[in-house]
């Protein structure tokens, strides 16, 4: 594993002198391969009564949480402190922050009024003395607290990289539970942290791979519940299931949808031959994509709908293509060593990341779309199943230990191979589907 | 060789099946202790799903990523073959398995392909094809749970479940 990634980085540490430029405002450049996490402080917002104490509290530790897991900032005790920050509006001491080498400050204040709940928050430059970007105020209810702290930390870690966040998001997976060969899967949505886990079925049926649409608004997943494996589609605000009627007498699985949320892509078998096919969700038809020998499967469509990467071992081993969107004439991407699957588009349209199978191990991998400067980002028994993160920094995937105790578990890590973490989940997880920023 | 050895006593157990057929006596339930006596449903009955499971062999094997079949997998396909069309009441769903090394996904597809060849087999060999479905559980049901060949090798599989029965 280390060795793995110290040779990723042999080619993005030399560029990477600046880490953080300090001519301009504070910036941290994601694309030169951040080394040093950056410093911040987040003391405690200031509650306006003794009603929004602990919810000033709690929030300030959930922005923390938020940048450090991240692995680019390094949140200073508040051990070190020389200021206490006990009024929003009283001027900042910047030298008692730039003293204890904090090079961000994140503010804020807490009311609590009924169930209603307002933050405000501000950004501090502590080097220059700056605020970064503009105070805000954020309004919503208490239950809804920690959705506010992922927004906060949305904001600072926009201000501070230049890119949108992650923070305020949802992931959608299969919660596993029992041993290997009598395992219990319910489908599961939580917050992208872990937090808030709501169970959307029973484990009476074995569940697979729920994907996300667009908006988040909906869950495609496959089901057994009719005896053999059906494509489904789940109202995640009103957690009622529908399935999606695809050849009677067949089984379908690997659905995911357009960019557009309109169609779905899917993996339909017939005659023991799994081929691609696209189902137009308004009017329930069906069209084919793929019609080869092969098993083909796990397709992904590019953010901007023109054109779907898939698995097929059309070649004698899986390996990735690339076709138009309907269908036609399929490009291979993957020509390393190995056997490759499960093929995922990232939202900036930039990368593919794939899980590769190779000497007995299983790998999490990113490549460019025509298949150029693939890195591998993990390394284990067996790893499989990326998915993005909103803004296509994080992919979060499933690992599996090995033998009878073997237990599978969500992780997630850069795109720089860095920061690999497990993600805690109540039971075993497999099969995430990270969802976009929420409203 | 476990698959080779049932096969083998495939034969020397036809000759109870005969019998019992001509002494209906035999089916009377009740006496289970009896010499000779074969207690209905049970694996000693040749008319039994236990027996089409356990004598006949429910369960044909694969190579990594095939789903070919090798020519033990034919015996014992003949086998089921020749159960099924002796009794015809019966239908069967032909589950399709892989081991854990691979995707979900390609599994699945994988699994698939391995269901299918024994059907087709089965088929082949007389089998209506409205009594034979498929499904493919990828590599969601393993029914060996180490991380070895060995384990790998038992859950390359294609089972054959008998669903319909009149029997009884």
């Amino acid at each position: 594993m280390m060795k793995l990634l110290t040779s990723l980085f042999v080619g993005l540490t030399l560029m990477s002198a600046p880490v953080y430029a300090q001519n301009g405002p504070l910036r941290l450049e994601l694309d030169q391969g951040i080394i040093e996490p950056l410093p911040f402080a987040v003391p405690n917002f200031v509650p306006d009564g003794p009603s929004a104490a602990q919810y000033a509290q709690d929030i300030s530790r959930v922005v923390a949480a938020d940048l450090t897991g991240t692995g680019l900032f390094r949140e200073i005790s508040s051990n070190a402190f020389i200021s206490r920050v006990s009024s929003f509006e009283a001027p900042v001491q910047f030298a008692d922050w730039k003293a204890i080498n904090a090079d961000a400050l994140v503010t804020g204040a807490v009311n609590v009024s009924g169930k209603r709940l307002t933050v405000r928050f501000r950004v501090w430059d502590v080097f220059s003395g700056q605020e970064l970007g503009t105070g805000l105020q954020l309004a919503g209810t208490t239950e809804g607290w920690r959705r506010m702290a992922h927004k906060v930390a949305d904001q600072v870690y926009s201000r501070i990289t230049g890119e949108g966040g992650y923070f305020d998001s949802r992931v959608a997976f299969v919660s596993e539970s029992g041993p290997k060969d009598q395992r219990l899967k319910r489908l599961a949505i939580m917050d992208y942290d872990g937090a808030n886990v709501q169970y959307l079925t029973d484990s009476s049926a074995i569940v697979l791979a729920p994907r996300f649409s667009p908006t988040g608004d909906r869950l495609l997943y496959t089901s057994y519940e009719s005896g053999s494996p059906r494509i489904y589609v789940l109202d995640v605000g009103r957690v009622k299931r529908q399935e999606l009627k695809t050849q009677d007498g067949t089984m379908s699985f690997s659905p995911r949808f357009s960019p557009d949320g309109r169609s779905i892509v899917y993996s339909l078998i017939q005659g023991g031959n799994t081929d691609l096919w696209k189902m137009d969700l308004a009017s329930g038809q069906s069209t084919r994509l793929t019609n080869t020998p092969a098993i083909e499967t796990a397709p992904s469509y590019s953010p901007d709908g023109s054109r779907i990467v898939f698995e097929s071992d059309r070649s004698g081993t899986p390996q990735l293509y690339v076709m138009p969107a309907n269908g036609g004439e399929a490009t291979r991407i993957s020509f390393g060593a190995g056997r490759y699957g499960t093929p995922v588009w990232s939202p900036r349209g930039d990368l593919i990341a794939f899980t590769k199978q190779n000497k007995g191990r299983f790998h999490i991998g990113v490549m460019r779309t025509d298949g150029s400067e693939e890195r591998l980002l993990t390394a284990s028994f067996l790893d499989e199943g990326p998915t993005w993160s909103p803004n296509g920094r994080v992919i979060m995937f499933t690992r599996e230990t090995q033998g009878a105790s073997g237990r599978a578990s969500l992780y997630s890590v850069d795109i720089s191979g860095r920061n690999l973490r497990p993600v805690r989940t109540p039971d075993g997880g497999s099969d995430p589907s990270w969802g976009p920023l929420q409203n | 060789m476990n698959v080779l050895s049932k096969v083998l006593a495939l034969g020397a157990l036809s000759v109870i099946a005969a019998c019992s057929n001509n002494d209906p006596s035999a089916l009377g339930g009740g006496g289970a202790g009896g010499t000779g006596a074969i207690v209905p449903g049970s694996p000693s009955d040749p008319r039994s799903p236990a027996y089409f499971q356990q004598t006949v062999g429910d369960r044909v094997l694969f190579a990594v990523d095939q789903s070919t079949l090798t020519p033990q997998a034919q015996t014992v396909l003949q086998g089921q073959a020749e159960w099924l069309l002796a009794n015809p009441d019966f239908v069967a769903t032909i589950e399709g398995h892989a081991d854990e090394q691979g995707t979900r996904e390609y599994n699945l597809g994988l699994g698939a392909k391995r269901a299918n060849a024994a059907r087709e087999y089965l088929i082949s060999r007389g089998v209506a094809g409205n009594r034979l479905k498929t499904v493919s559980y990828g590599k969601e049901r393993p029914i060996e749970i180490c991380s070895t060949e060995d384990c790998y090798a038992k859950n390359r599989r294609a089972v054959t479940v008998l669903t319909g029965s009149t029997l009884g």
